[in-house]
């Protein structure tokens, strides 16, 4: 099946709120696009559906689209060997270190593999999964702050007094200028 | 008489040798410098690369990497710090007894490498959380560079003097009590 049939099959079986969007691309991935509070029901029909049976979940990735941020589903069926991609729009938050003000429903339920790529977004954009069992960051320290690959993503001045941004040329020993002492070529001038 | 004061040669068959305590013990320890068995990055594999037997750490005397800090004399940096694992460095060089020894292995370890400008989570060199005593230069450096870096640490192990310092100062300082201080 390709993305239209499954497009028109879950529009069929769920509606239309539901899923809102089915866009089309001639070159790299069509998507559809699937409200954030239907995640789950949508997913649990994808994987069960006779027609569908979207048995693994390739990759989920957070996104940062500047107006607004997002998750992207990578989905496969070995039995059908057919794929989809699932689109979530959120909204974007006014504040760079606050997470999402809308969840996503967690799909860890449905693919086992969700469930540290869902840390994984939560941890670089701050987007959060509802319904999941281990919900916390998953690279960065649990004492970080920020989202790290969101656009405007400013570093830390210190962590637990440890300078994060490399010293200025002023703030170093040396002025900036490296001056290398050559001990080889003095044991041979002496 | 003549036999009296003369210094105990003979007595024990000729096999004494006279030196200072620092030096006998810095003897011993530059030449057994046992490393703390664990790596970072791709910096760890020259590591180990240099411990397996084409380059052979143990010709040094440094072929024991310890799994425990409190039985290791030398700390290898190899390879990125990030500030997670900074703090668990500063805790396995606290657990480590003294005296000891840090090598920063690599350009990540030394001022954070490639990741300098954008690398948000990497500790700008170790040697903020550490002290070190020999910085080993290279992305990542061969086991020629690490194992200079190893020599030039032992020549300053044996040349520390541990034991003047810690048991020398009282007798210093009785004895300037009272002219100068």
């Amino acid at each position: 099946m390709n993305t239209q049939e499954i497009y028109a099959k879950l529009k069929e079986k769920l509606g239309e709120n539901k899923v809102s969007e089915c866009v089309e691309n001639d070159v790299g991935d069509s998507w559809i696009t699937v409200s954030h509070d239907y995640v789950h029901e949508v997913a649990l029909l994808l994987r069960d559906d006779e027609q569908l049976r979207f048995d693994a979940c390739n990759c989920i990735s957070g996104m940062d689209w500047k107006d607004k941020l997002g998750v992207v589903y990578h989905l496969h069926s070995h039995e059908l060997n057919h794929r989809v991609v699932l689109h979530v729009d959120l909204e974007r938050s006014e504040n760079a270190l606050d997470t999402t003000t809308q969840e996503v429903q967690s799909v860890s339920a449905v693919w086992p593999t969700a469930d540290w790529h869902e840390r994984e977004a939560y941890d670089m954009f701050g987007i959060r999964f509802v319904n999941h069992p281990d919900f916390r960051r998953i690279l960065c320290p649990d004492d970080w702050e920020g989202w790290p690959l969101r656009k405007d993503y400013k570093t830390q001045e210190f962590y637990r007094g440890m300078p994060v941004p490399y010293p200025a040329d002023e703030d170093l020993d040396d002025g900036g200028t490296y001056i290398f002492e050559d001990r080889f070529s003095k044991d041979t001038d002496g | 008489m003549a036999e009296q004061t003369a210094l105990p040669e003979g007595q024990y068959g000729g096999n004494i040798v006279v030196t200072t305590v620092d030096k006998i013990l810095g003897w011993a320890r530059g030449n057994s410098p046992w490393p703390l068995g664990f790596g970072l990055a791709c910096c760890a594999i020259e590591m180990m690369a240099t411990a397996a037997s084409r380059y052979d750490i143990a010709r040094f005397g440094a072929e024991v990497f310890r799994a425990s800090p409190r039985q290791a004399d030398i700390m290898i940096v190899a390879g990125t710090v990030t500030l997670k694992m900074a703090t668990r460095i500063k805790r396995l060089w606290e657990q480590m007894p003294v005296p000891k020894y840090c090598i920063s292995m690599g350009s990540c370890a030394t001022c954070g490498g490639p990741y300098w400008q954008h690398g948000y989570h990497v500790l700008k060199g170790v040697d903020i959380v550490i002290p070190v005593d020999v910085y080993v230069p290279g992305c990542p450096p061969r086991p020629e560079a690490l194992l200079e870096g190893l020599m030039l640490l032992q020549e300053k192990m044996k040349k520390d003097q541990h034991f003047l310092k810690r048991y020398g100062k009282k007798k210093l300082d009785t004895k300037s009590s009272g002219a100068s201080r």
